[in-house]
């Protein structure tokens, strides 16, 4: 009977523990009272996809309509970092979903949401089929060459790159390799070259310029030229979008990485207050908070560890990066951390994830996440200064062994 | 201590999940079924959002959903959400993938928060035609409007839980219900009874008691050392035999129902077999055929493993199982005492230390220990009775 009654009180609080944010099921008292807020449909971009979808479901087959509403979902994704658009998106092409040989515009859609759930195998079979028939398909070609950089395929990056000569737009083709250049031994020529070529060109498109911005912003950060990456950050933060309109998140986590290490927690703070749907954002809100001492920092923490929960309960691993840096930063395990760092790492090799793999590393003392770490540095020749102590400290540990 | 710490833990987190902004996350729903018998109760979580985009919540259309709006679509979000989840059970000697349907229904609904936002809760129940071992799962949830979209189970049987994802890919599931929960449910009760006989001490002294003679033989009135392994052995796998026997069929007749003795004349009976086992080495008056004493009170200890086993509580859908565990635990423990005593008492049986300091001295030790017992157990049903 005793035994029994362990064994309740622990399952209930391991459920109390898991489920936290269940209330419990219950019966509102008030039926006026408001239980959900739903993307509105005062909001002109939500009625146009409604009615998109509208069309589109008394037409399913029609290829046009279905990927002109995938793309505006794709859209509607990256700008509210919201996943379900994602599905959605899917679910447009779903009539052409298991085709092996679907239309060009499919393929590229369908290669774009398959990267977003990191399927970068298939990603790529994808964009092949589209540039085996068009090699002259610039988007497919784009996207080609970002999940060979994500994957850490410079070589095959910078040809994709190099075959968008004379095809697309001076800029998107100095971009494209500067962001490899920006990593592989070139930091310094890349950065100064896409920064003229943007200045060439005043009339970009907003979206192109904040992209660009960005990406010059982060490389002037990895430089340790921090008077230029936060012009450049303010810049890419002003240019992102319409006036009134929320900077994307990618833009805005990029940005409070950088003010983190320049210990100005206070303004990511501010910038993520009313941010914190996204995980990515929540996890430097917290440790912004965790970095200025609020009171507030452990149940941010809290509300992180269920969101990583939920994730792990679905069986994804999309935001196993995150989760190694939540694992560090917030919840001091520095073993959890490495393990899931090198699992990212076996995935995705950007920037970040080198980052996150080498200060994971570092505090465990791993000396096998430490040895790919270092080799991956030694192999590519990137330069970041933001990690460069931490590095230091792995060649030194690594020499004691 | 526990209680007060969960408390204030739960207050803290809904605190914060009421404050935060609901999360941004993939479309789940959760699913939760719990099998008993032939029943299926169930509980079917499904994001407010998710059903807003399905069928439409929103009757005004402002972006904000009141419980009034969600209310008075219930009989569709019903309809819906059941139109998307069969469930079943493999039909008996029906072709493969041939299912009988376990009707679903839902009882009630009502609301919840999960970390990205509200949810409808379907409470849900199911019949199916007879017990489940294996049920099937058809789940089709979302899949044609979000494929990203993933139905997380529990399920529960028992104290024991599995889970299972469904995804468009694995929209039918078969799950082994039963199976796993029998065997597991079996060796539980293997456990219980392996750790009865471990921390009853009268069972254990009263084999003891039958044991401790079973290495020699009585001539002419005195305890002489048996000749071989092989008759020591016989000796002691004929009194294990019988009271094995015995006590197996008391125990399936008291938690079958079908005998039920006082359970205060039951430990006072077996105290009272204690005693007479352990005099019975002191002044013997049975020599031979210590099986036959082995197998009559191997009766009474048979009642007592029974209210053991009726305490710990029986499911009525897995009787005979757990009583059956319950059984070879016993035996296994048991096997397990013979296993240390027979070499041991073997290698000393012809010494006088083991005639006197053993056979004379444990045995007067047991028949005191019993007689204590006894007069406990004696006592006890005078003073309620009285």
């Amino acid at each position: 009977m005793n035994l029994v009654c362990r064994f309740c009180a622990r399952a209930l609080l391991t459920l109390t523990l898991a489920d936290a944010c269940h209330a419990a099921p219950h019966v509102p008292a008030d039926g006026r009272q408001v239980v959900e807020r739903l993307p509105g449909r005062a909001n002109p971009i939500q009625r146009q996809l409604l009615q998109l979808r509208a069309e589109l479901s008394k037409n399913p087959n029609d290829v046009g309509r279905a990927t002109a509403l995938a793309q505006r979902y794709i859209e509607q994704a990256r700008l509210e970092g919201d996943p379900r658009y994602l599905g959605y998106a899917q679910a447009a092409l779903a009539p052409w979903w298991k085709l092996a040989q679907a239309s060009d515009e499919v393929l590229v859609l369908r290669a774009t949401l398959r990267q977003s759930t990191h399927q970068f195998a298939l990603a790529l079979a994808d964009l092949d089929t589209v540039l085996a028939r068009d090699s002259g398909n610039v988007q497919a070609r784009i996207t080609r060459a970002t999940v060979q950089m994500v994957t850490g395929d410079y070589a095959g990056a910078r040809t994709s790159c190099m075959r968008l000569y004379s095809r697309a737009p001076k800029l998107i083709v100095q971009t494209c390799l500067s962001s490899v250049g920006g990593v592989n031994g070139d930091a310094r020529a890349s950065f100064d070259k896409l920064k003229a070529t943007l200045e060439r060109h005043p009339d970009t498109a907003p979206g192109i310029r904040t992209w660009v911005q960005t990406l010059l912003a982060e490389m002037a950060a990895r430089a340790g030229d921090n008077a230029a990456a936060d012009a450049l950050f303010r810049q890419a933060m002003a240019s992102s979008g319409p006036a009134g309109a929320e900077p994307d998140s990618y833009l805005l986590g990029a940005y409070c990485d950088f003010l983190l290490d320049r210990g100005r927690a206070a303004e990511v703070a501010a910038l993520l207050k009313d941010r914190t749907r996204i995980d990515a954002l929540l996890l430097r809100y917290a440790i912004a908070q965790k970095t200025l001492g609020a009171n507030d920092a452990a149940a941010q923490s809290a509300a992180l560890r269920l969101r990583f929960e939920a994730a792990m309960l679905r069986g994804d691993t999309v935001h196993q990066r995150e989760q190694a840096r939540f694992e560090l930063a917030l919840r001091g395990n520095p073993n959890t951390a490495v393990r899931l760092a090198m699992l990212n790492w076996a995935v995705q090799k950007e920037p970040a994830d080198l980052r996150i793999l080498v200060e994971t590393a570092a505090a465990s003392g791993d000396a096998a996440s430490a040895r790919t770490a270092l080799d991956w540095i030694d192999k590519t020749g990137i330069e970041d200064r933001t990690i460069a102590a931490t590095v230091a400290r792995l060649r030194a540990m690594k020499g004691s062994t | 201590m526990i209680l007060h710490w969960r408390r204030a833990g739960l207050g803290l987190l809904l605190a914060l999940c009421m404050a935060e902004s609901a999360a941004h996350k993939p479309s789940d729903s959760y699913l939760t079924l719990t099998v008993a018998g032939n029943q299926v109760d169930g509980q079917w979580d499904i994001a407010l959002r998710d059903l807003d985009m399905a069928i439409g919540l929103d009757a005004d259309g402002n972006g904000e959903l009141t419980w009034d709006e969600v209310r008075a679509r219930h009989a569709d979000i019903a309809a819906y959400a059941l139109s998307r989840l069969a469930l079943g059970i493999p039909r008996a000697g029906g072709m493969a993938g041939a299912t009988a349907p376990c009707p679903l229904a839902v009882t009630s609904q009502l609301l919840d928060q999960h970390s990205d936002g509200a949810y409808a809760v379907l409470k849900l129940r199911a019949t199916c035609p007879v017990d489940v071992v294996t049920l099937d799962a058809d789940y089709r949830l979302l899949f044609d409007i979000d494929p990203q979209h993933k139905g997380l189970l529990r399920l529960a049987h028992g104290a024991l839980t599995s889970t299972a994802i469904f995804t468009p890919d694995s929209a039918r599931q078969s799950l082994q219900v039963a199976n796993a929960a029998r065997w597991r449910q079996f060796f539980d009760y293997v456990r219980h009874g392996v750790w009865h006989i471990w921390i009853g001490f009268d069972h254990i002294l009263f084999l003891l008691s039958l044991l401790l003679p079973a290495v020699l033989v009585r001539r002419a009135g005195r305890w002489q050392a048996r000749d071989s392994v092989r008759a020591s052995s016989i000796e002691v796998i004929k009194i294990v035999t019988a009271f094995t026997l015995a006590h197996s069929i008391t125990l399936t007749l008291a938690t079958l129902g079908m005998v039920a003795l006082p359970s205060r004349v039951v430990e006072s009976a077996i105290a009272l077999s204690v005693v007479v086992a352990a005099l019975n080495n002191l002044w013997p008056l049975i020599t031979r055929r210590l099986a036959l004493l082995a197998f009559a009170f191997g009766l009474i200890h048979g009642f007592g493993f029974a209210s053991v086993l009726l305490d710990l509580g029986l499911p009525q859908s897995s009787l005979l199982l757990s009583l059956v565990g319950f059984n070879v635990g016993v035996e296994l423990g048991q096997l397990a005492i013979v296993a240390v005593f027979l070499p041991l008492a073997y290698l000393v049986r012809a010494t006088a230390f083991y005639r006197k300091a053993v056979l004379m001295g444990g045995s007067s030790l047991i028949a005191a220990l019993a007689l204590v017992w006894l007069s406990e157990r004696v006592l006890d049903l005078k003073i309620i009775t009285a």
